[in-house]
Order: C-alpha cells, then sequence, then structure tokens
C-alpha cells in the first residue's frame, strides 16, 4: 500500500492534533499529544504515531497543511492556515450547509458563520481572556482538586447548576469556594460552571441558524452541548470527534491544494 | 499564506522629517531652558492656531504619548502613575506620560538629546477628544502651579447647530484676556488670520498625501501615515510643516508615475478604524505587507483634517474646525463617513482596533461595524488591543485575525 496521504496538523497552545486522510476523504490515522514547548517535536511525534496507526509509511505523505497558534512552527508543513479556516472546512466535511460553528478550545473561542457553499462568510475570535474557554474548566479542576475527567461525570449527575457570576475565571474559582462552603453539591457547581463556559461563547455572536459545537471542551465534556442546546433553544450538532476539527480541515485544504495543482 | 514578513518600503523624505521634528524639539528645549519664549501645551486638537498668533511655542502632549508608545517604553512607565493613583483602565497616553514624569525618564532623551518635557508656562485642552484631557493636564498644573485653560466641547455631535458653534465661539474668545496676560502680548487678529490661513493650507496638503492612497497600488501605508502626520500635528500654522508635505506629496506623485507600491504586489486594501498599536506599528507593516495588502485609509490620519479653517471670522472657523472631527461625531455621522471612505479608497475589509484604554477613538462598541457590514457588506475584525499599553494587546490572536481576514477575502474554502 503506497497511497498518496494528506496530513493536517493542529498545533493548538494545549494540545496537538493530526489527521492523515486517503484520497477518498477517509481519516487513515489520528494522534493527539500534549503541545509542550517543542511544537515542532510534538507535531513530528504525532506524525509518526498517526502513519504507523496508518500502517503507512512516511513517503506516502504527499502535503501537509498546518493550522493553530503553533502553525508556523510545524517543519514539514507545505502551507499553514488560520483556525478559523480548517475548523470551518473541517465543519463542513460533516454538515454541508449554511451553519454556525462555535468552537471552544483550551484557550480561545471562536464563532465562524459558512454559508451553504461552504464559504466563510464571517468570524469572531473570544476577547484576550480565558473565561469561557478549557482554561477555566482547567483551572477549576485544579482549584477544587478534582480530576479533569471527573468534570463530565460530576457534571452530568445532576440537572441543577449554579449560576457563577463573575467573569474572571480566578474569580469564579472563589466563588465556587463560597458556595461549597454554605453546602452547594459540587456536582450542581461544576454544572454551573458548564453553563458559565457556554453563556460566555453563546454572547460573542447571534447564534443562529444550525450550530456545530466543536473543539477540545465539547470533546472531553459532551454536557457543554447538551447546555448549549437549552441556551439556544435548538438542536446543536457536535461532529465526531470534535476536538480534531480543526486537524481534518487542515487535511482536506491539503487534498484540496494537491487536487487544484495536478 | 503568503510569507509573514516583508521589508517595509523606505520613504526618502523621513529624513526630512526627522530634521523638521529635532529642530522644532531643539526650540522647545531652548526655550524651556533659557526661557526666550513662552511654551504652551495644546491637545491634539486644542487651539494651536490662537496660541501661536501670541508667539506661544506649542508642544502636544499626544505626541510624547505617541513616542512613549512607539519606544515601547510605556508598559514600563505605566505602573509609576498607577501607583500614584491613576487606573490602569484609563488613557495609556495619559498614564505612560505621568509615568515618564515621575520616573523623570523620556524617549525625547535619546531621540532629540533633550533631558526632559520642555515645562509649560500654560496648559491648554479642549475636551471634543475625551475628558482625559483635561485630567492629564491637570497633573501638570498641580505639579508645575501653572495655568489651566480649557474648551468644553460637547460630544456625539450631528450637525453642527448654531448653538454649538455660538458656544464654542465665545469659550475661544474667553481665552484671549488670559492669554495676552501669560504671553505680554495683545491679541492680534491680523496674526491670527496668518497662522490659520498656513494651518489651512498644510491641512490641504496632509488631505493630498492621504489621498493618494486612493491609486492602486497605493503609495503609502496607514503606517506610513502615522509617522509621517508628524509635522502636521506639532507644526501647524508654521511653514516649515507646508514646505515638507509637498516634498512629501512630490515622491509619492513619483512612485505613482512609475507604478510602485508601499506594498509589493498589493491584492487587498484594508481601513483602519482606532488608533495605531504604536509599539506594534513595523510588526503590523510588516503582517500586512507579508499578506500584500495595504492599509490604504484610516479614521485616525484624517482627522488631522480641518476644512473649516479657512472661514473668514477666525473664531468661527476655530469652533467650525475643533468640532467637525470624527471623534466628536454621532454615530450616523461616523457611519455615514465611513461608508464613504469605504468607496472611496476601495475597501476590501476593515480592522476595528477595540483600544482599551480609549473608548473615545475605539468605534466598535456601539454596533457600528454591524451597521456598516449590513448596509455595504465590507468584512471586519476587531482586534483587541491598546495604543500605548501593550499589556493589553494579544500578539497571537491579533495576527490570527489578520490573516483568517485575508483567507476570507482571498479564497473559497477547500
Ligand atoms: S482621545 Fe483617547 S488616547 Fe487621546 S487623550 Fe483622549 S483618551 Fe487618550
Amino acid at each position: 500500500m503506497n497511497d498518496p496521504l494528506y496530513c493536517g496538523v493542529d498545533v493548538g497552545a494545549s494540545s496537538t492534533k493530526l489527521v492523515l486522510l486517503d484520497q477518498s476523504r477517509e481519516v487513515r490515522g489520528h494522534s493527539i499529544r500534549r503541545s509542550g514547548v517543542d511544537y515542532a517535536a510534538t507535531a513530528r511525534a504525532c506524525l509518526d504515531e498517526a502513519i504507523g496507526a496508518a500502517g503507512a509509511e512516511a513517503g506516502q505523505v504527499r502535503r501537509t497543511v498546518s493550522t493553530g497558534y503553533g502553525r508556523r512552527n510545524v517543519d514539514f508543513s507545505d502551507d499553514t492556515r488560520t483556525e478559523l479556516h480548517c475548523h470551518g472546512v473541517g465543519c463542513y466535511h460533516h454538515f454541508p450547509s449554511a451553519i454556525t460553528i462555535v468552537d471552544i478550545g483550551c484557550q480561545d473561542n471562536k464563532i465562524i458563520r459558512l454559508d451553504e457553499s461552504g464559504r466563510r462568510v464571517d468570524f469572531k475570535m473570544n476577547r484576550k481572556c480565558a473565561a469561557g474557554t478549557g482554561a477555566f474548566l482547567e483551572e477549576i479542576a485544579l482549584r477544587l482538586d478534582v480530576e479533569l475527567e471527573e468534570l463530565e461525570r460530576l457534571a452530568s449527575s445532576t440537572t441543577e447548576a449554579v449560576r457563577l457570576n463573575s467573569f474572571c475565571t480566578v474569580f469564579a474559582s472563589t466563588e465556587i469556594l463560597s458556595h461549597l462552603r454554605r453546602g452547594e453539591p459540587l456536582a450542581n457547581l461544576i454544572r454551573g460552571a458548564f453553563a458559565s463556559v457556554v453563556n460566555r461563547v453563546a454572547e460573542m455572536d447571534r447564534l443562529d441558524g444550525e450550530v456545530v459545537l466543536t473543539g477540545g471542551v465539547v470533546a472531553h465534556n459532551p454536557t457543554t452541548a447538551e447546555i448549549f442546546a437549552d441556551k439556544v433553544d435548538g438542536e446543536v450538532k457536535v461532529p465526531p470527534d470534535p476536538q480534531f476539527s480543526g486537524a481534518l480541515g487542515a487535511a482536506l485544504t491539503a487534498l484540496a491544494q494537491e487536487e487544484k495543482n495536478a | 499564506m503568503s510569507q509573514e514578513k516583508s521589508a517595509i518600503k523606505k520613504i526618502r523624505a523621513t529624513g526630512a522629517m526627522r530634521e523638521v521634528m529635532a529642530e522644532y524639539f531643539a526650540e522647545l528645549d531652548e526655550a524651556a531652558k533659557t526661557g526666550s519664549e513662552k511654551i504652551a501645551w495644546c491637545t491634539s486638537v486644542g487651539p494651536a492656531e490662537l496660541l501661536r498668533s501670541f508667539g506661544f511655542l506649542v508642544y502636544f502632549p499626544e505626541n510624547h504619548g505617541a513616542l512613549l508608545g512607539a519606544t515601547r517604553m510605556a508598559a514600563d512607565l505605566i505602573p509609576a502613575a498607577t501607583a500614584a493613583g491613576y487606573s490602569p483602565e484609563i488613557c495609556s497616553y495619559l498614564t505612560s506620560d505621568v509615568g515618564s514624569y515621575l520616573s523623570k525618564t523620556t524617549p525625547l532623551t535619546r531621540a532629540f538629546g533633550m533631558e526632559s518635557v520642555p515645562k509649560a508656562d500654560v496648559l491648554v485642552y479642549n475636551t471634543n477628544q475625551c475628558r482625559d484631557v483635561q485630567d492629564w493636564l491637570g497633573f501638570y498644573e498641580r505639579e508645575w502651579g501653572v495655568p489651566m485653560l480649557g474648551i468644553q466641547t460637547p460630544r456625539s455631535v450631528g450637525d453642527l447647530s448654531d448653538a454649538i458653534v455660538g458656544g464654542l465661539i465665545e469659550q475661544h474668545k474667553a481665552l484671549i484676556p488670559h492669554l495676552e496676560e501669560i504671553s505680554g502680548r495683545k491679541f492680534d487678529i491680523d496674526r491670527l488670520r496668518e497662522v490659520m490661513a498656513s494651518s489651512h493650507r498644510c491641512t490641504q496638503l496632509w488631505r493630498e498625501v492621504l489621498r493618494l492612497a486612493t491609486h492602486r497600488p497605493s503609495p503609502i501605508t496607514f503606517f506610513d501615515c502615522t509617522i509621517h502626520m508628524g509635522p502636521a500635528v506639532v507644526l501647524r500654522g508654521e511653514e516649515r510643516a507646508e514646505r515638507y508635505y509637498e516634498v512629501l506629496i512630490a515622491e509619492l506623485e513619483e512612485r505613482i508615475a512609475d507604478g510602485v507600491g508601499a506594498v509589493d504586489d498589493e491584492s487587498l486594501r484594508f481601513y483602519w478604524e482606532g488608533m495605531p498599536v504604536w509599539g506594534k506599528l513595523r510588526d503590523h507593516a510588516e503582517q500586512f505587507a507579508g499578506h500584500r495588502a495595504c492599509v490604504v485609509a484610516s479614521t485616525y490620519c484624517n482627522s488631522w483634517i480641518f476644512d473649516a479653517l479657512e472661514y473668514a471670522d477666525p473664531f468661527e472657523g476655530m469652533a467650525r474646525a475643533y468640532t467637525e472631527i470624527f471623534i466628536v461625531r454621532s454615530e450616523d455621522f461616523k457611519q455615514g463617513y465611513m461608508e464613504s471612505m469605504v468607496r472611496d479608497y476601495a475597501i476590501d475589509g476593515i480592522i476595528f482596533h477595540d483600544a482599551k484604554t480609549c473608548p473615545n477613538n475605539s468605534n466598535n462598541r456601539y454596533g457600528l461595524p454591524l451597521r456598516l457590514r449590513e448596509q455595504i457588506g465590507t468584512p471586519f475584525v476587531v482586534i483587541d488591543g491598546d495604543l500605548n499599553d501593550l499589556r493589553l494587546y494579544s500578539e497571537e490572536q491579533a495576527r490570527t485575525q489578520f490573516e483568517a481576514l485575508v483567507e476570507q477575502l482571498q479564497e473559497q474554502p477547500a
């Protein structure tokens, strides 16, 4: 087997995601690692891992597009695209219609609007603050001494969400601690923290039409999608492997570029 | 994407501009040291013409603010002002300038060999742009015990009514007895007319510089203009400012004749709304050039065009000229203004800079970007940043947003 493969790598502030596609747009391998401090080495390690998973050889990789915060650090990349572009392409692949994509990442959030044809109409990024991002949940888990993996279990175990008022991650943690002291169950507070993330994102822009939720936060915490659906009073779609939407979009871009040049 | 970094094309006239600016600061320094001439501090669109007619050398603290930003000294100096009770959320020109004074350090030392800013004999503001200018000069009023005078201009003005203009005329006239006393000279209306005529000619020339950017490719970028507006800001009303712009215009016309653009292979044209991020001017210029994008127009640089200075009555001229500018006007006026700029300069996209410490120059906050897009379809991004306080600016977010806007304009998704 030496059919050509197309690689997309999304170097986020927290984790690096990589997807290998074949010519028929099938995912042949993927991998994810903590980005760490050496983005180039992490991206390479992801590549080796995905090639191994695909049972392929390095020579099969025809073209690579990198995206994300560390997109310029990937030394085997042929081109770069922004996360806005790649998340758009990745989500449109699963939901080919006019959609509003909400990406909740570790350190930033994006809202991307696509028209029927998949053309980006506009986009928005969060203000430079961790409120409403994955980092907010990480901080809260840390302060409450709860494993990150536990958050989802706790949030989904209740329907009560305690309202958190503070915008600020640090103040919100303090607010949670004071609720705990008053005897509020931990699960209700974690669900409240999820709701706080959703509220911060929902206020970034008008969310009309079909909403697609993507990114690491929904991948690890599917309950955020449920809370989001309540918030927008409608259905919220989540693509398979939502954490890989950007990497998938980058790989699709690499393939499209190759097809265009052929 | 196209490459990120691209060389910035040097404008030859820059040398001449530096000389004009150096001469201006040398005169101020000399006057401050010897007392040979009186010095007036004036806000950017304050009554500089009136002050010059009394023979004052005019110093503009906002120019110093911009220098503190461009040299990236601001972030180190703002904490000194914060410690002295000035919130880091108010104008970062004010906080970096006050911090600079308290820390006894100024970029004027390195740039022009001056030990300090030139001490004022009188401080004169106009609140047309914001209230912060009054508080800013108020610091020096208390510090030095020198008189502070001011013009209070209403904000969010739609049409300039006779009542508004009349009130402002009276306020300008009321300054005269004070200025006579401080300067030791009688008011001379003919001298005022001369200064205003020169200032008006300077304005016309500066307008011409900016208009040349309607050419495709544009011979000049917004980032160049923020530097080359120096003489129009600090020397309007003096002939040397006029002479400088004649030199600059000749060079830009030469570029146009030779088909030379400020950005190689210009393919996209942007409008910059809001203040520059002074400490990132060069980075931004390189990023846009790297995308073959030219920022060809801005609200900021256009704010130094004062058509009304040619009014027959100099007081009405000042009242109107200082109030007609964008920053003083209503949202409807601003929208109409930007719509016509987008058309005239064939703009593909708009960058709104939300400067955290200057709400007055951040026009994204009351829905204008969306209204504009609904009206004329121009895509935009809003970058979070600040004029001087780089602690409020996120490099990567801004870079990604510029790049994403370029992508959106350049291509269809895969
Ligand atoms: S307009 Fe803005 S930047 Fe200028 S002095 Fe006022 S607050 Fe400061």
